[in-house]
């Protein structure tokens, strides 16, 4: 059984356009993800393809001005509001992306104790500090004070020291250096092996690639394709989707060829497969409709061409 | 580290001491002009009500005595060099010495100032973080109105209300001054002057809340949409622990700051309040000296609220430098 599932998950901003004219922004449509325990779910696409939006949305954090629908199951159940309340930072832990998440006005040693659930805080946080490496007397000191490695690694902490069962890691990554990133994802892999799981949000294939046990490609707030990682090693035939495809070209390790065009805008989505403008696979039909996320080949893919 | 930031704090108080002096000289230097231009005759105040008695050449001999009738920047010396060795002059309208008039007046004021601080600083800020708290409810909705409504309330039509209400209707007060009238100055009890004292500092209070609220209601609603209250709510926090983990620490930092940059506000305000209550405050003799041409004390009282605005405000940047560890600590990574 899956630990957490998303299933048609869209997202929609209001927003006021000249005066009082209301208009509703879709930034995330139709988005299906599943997390099993035990795996490395990695999430991938283009900023402003929705990916921290997601993390927001399957926390319930969103503001006020979003509107959600679709279904988020977790453990079975459906992740009712009240119920994310509930399980926010018990059960499901966030890693935000900047030192900005950080309270600027209080010490971080103290920020991460408060997310120890249970146990010895200041032990357990100690504990996590050392293992990634960051000074004693970092935990007296306030975020402005970090390094932006620094500040990674403490919020890296938060999730470590919090007990819970997912940990949705929002580009943990940048602006490590390898050593940390490796230990960073050392203990991602650690903490999927003790039946927990991890979404890894990232815009870093290459990191993805090395830890990740399925990766998830979005594309305009959607899910274009959910595959095995080894589907992504080797050479790109396994690969379903074409924007896959053309992502895994554009590494520098494979023929670093950039993909043509851009995402379109939430604001003006085509009608048909959101990836058609730039796609070179295109029929008459792709314009059509947008495509239903199918399963193939022990995978899904969003795309009437795959095969 | 330690010697270092001290010497910082020295530097800084040395660099604001200087700013205060300059400002002194030149507030010194315009209000001296200011009243040198404006229609008020010395002299005429002076005699007052004596005017028919004194004729031309006596006129011309306190002129001449007083040092009038001379070149206006050698008055202004004249008087500079006394105020630089403590001699404000002596006050027309009392009688006595303008520092002794100021200093009396201003223990009044300084009760009835600080009472009204401390209430609407402490009233505003919690119904500022109230309504901030419950955005967009009736709770919110009630404090912002009354905040808007008391906001747009001149002070002196509020203390006329709170007059007619509290000490004519419901006599709960007296009507107005500062001790009880037809008892001896050895007689008056503390709770005489406490009971003098409320209605002023209500008024102020009151008025003063709304800022204050309003102030702290905006602030606060910047600090609740911030990514780190973001993320504090994704790791379980909510109400009351959010609040005072994150909330309070980030929004009294600027408010604190504020309440002490407020110091000029509060003299304005406790201006027309004393004048309404007939409330023997520094604020009173303002006016006061303002209407019957007291130049020395006008003057001298110049000087003092420059230093009591300026003190204020210096608190605030203190407050700040002291309070918040991003200037008070600098870098050490």
């Amino acid at each position: 059984m899956s630990i957490l599932e998303v299933k048609n998950l869209s997202v929609s901003f209001k927003q006021y356009t000249a005066g009082l004219k209301q208009t509703n922004h879709k930034v995330i449509s139709s988005l299906n993800v599943t997390l099993e325990a035990g795996e490395i779910l990695a999430v991938v696409g283009a900023s402003g393809s929705g990916k921290s939006l997601l993390a927001h949305a399957i926390l319930g954090i969103l503001p006020s001005n979003a509107s959600v629908s679709g279904v988020i199951t977790f453990e079975g159940e459906e992740l009712t509001s009240a119920r994310q309340k509930a399980v926010r930072g018990k059960e499901i832990a966030l890693v935000p992306q900047s030192v900005n998440f950080l309270d600027p006005l209080m010490h971080v040693g103290s920020q991460v104790r408060t997310s120890v659930k249970k146990g010895d805080a200041v032990k357990a946080q100690r504990a996590v500090f050392e293992r990634l490496h960051l000074r004693q007397e970092v935990e007296q000191m306030y975020p402005f004070q970090l390094s932006g490695g620094m500040a990674r690694r403490t919020l890296l902490s938060t999730a470590m020291v919090s007990g819970v069962k997912v940990i949705i890691a929002d580009e943990p990554t940048p602006g490590l250096d390898p050593v940390v990133i490796k230990e960073a994802l050392d203990q991602f892999r650690e903490f999927a092996n003790q039946g927990c799981a991890v979404m890894l949000i990232t815009h870093d294939i290459e990191s993805a690639l090395q830890i990740a046990d399925k990766i998830a490609v979005f594309y305009a707030g959607t899910t274009v394709e959910i595959a095995k990682v080894e589907d992504f090693l080797g050479q790109s035939e396994a690969i379903r989707h074409p924007y896959s495809k053309a992502l895994w070209r554009a590494l520098p390790q494979n023929d670093f060829i950039p993909i043509p065009g851009s995402q379109p805008h939430p604001s003006a989505l085509p009608t048909g497969c959101l990836f058609a403008p730039r796609c070179e696979m295109a029929t008459p039909e792709c314009w059509e409709a947008q495509p239903d996320i199918r399963n193939l080949r022990d995978g899904m893919v969003r795309c009437i061409h795959a095969t | 580290m330690r010697k270092w930031i001290d010497r910082k704090l020295v530097l800084f108080i040395l660099w604001k001491g200087l700013r205060m002096a300059t400002l002194l000289v030149a507030i010194c230097f315009i209000s001296f002009l200011l009243v040198k231009n404006s229609p008020i005759d010395p002299i005429q105040a002076y005699i007052g009500a004596d005017m028919l008695k004194v004729g031309p050449e006596q006129r011309a001999k306190i002129a001449e005595y007083w040092g009038v009738d001379q070149p206006i920047m050698v008055q202004f010396m004249h008087w500079g060099s006394a105020v630089l060795s403590g001699d404000l002059g002596t006050s027309m309208i009392y009688r006595r010495p303008v520092i002794d008039v100021i200093g009396e007046r201003f223990l009044n004021s300084l009760a009835l100032m600080l009472s009204a601080w401390v209430v609407s600083g402490v009233i505003g800020f919690v119904m500022g973080v109230v309504a901030a708290m419950k955005k967009g409810t009736w709770v919110d909705r009630i404090i912002k109105w009354y905040c808007f409504t008391l906001a747009s309330t001149p002070t002196f039509w509020m203390g006329l209300l709170i007059l007619i209400v509290f000490a004519v209707w419901l006599q709960w007060f007296p009507v107005g001054m500062g001790v009880p009238a037809g008892v001896l100055a050895e007689d008056v009890t503390l709770m005489d002057r406490i009971q003098h004292l409320i209605l002023p500092a209500l008024t102020l209070s009151i008025v003063g809340v709304a800022n204050v609220a309003l102030h702290t209601r905006q602030k606060m609603i910047d600090v609740l949409a911030s990514d780190y209250v973001l993320f504090a709510r994704a790791r379980g926090e909510q109400g009351f622990m959010l609040f005072w983990r994150h909330g309070l620490r980030n929004v009294a930092l600027p408010a604190i700051t504020l309440q002490f940059a407020a110091f000029s506000e509060l003299f304005g305000g406790a201006v027309l309040a004393e004048q309404v209550f007939s409330y023997p405050g520094l604020g009173q003799a303002t006016v006061d000296a303002g209407l019957r041409g007291d130049v020395p004390l006008l003057l001298g009282i110049v000087i003092f609220t420059t230093m009591f605005v300026f003190v204020g405000n210096l608190l605030a940047d203190i407050s700040y430098r002291v309070l918040d560890p991003r200037t008070r600590e600098g870098r050490k990574a």
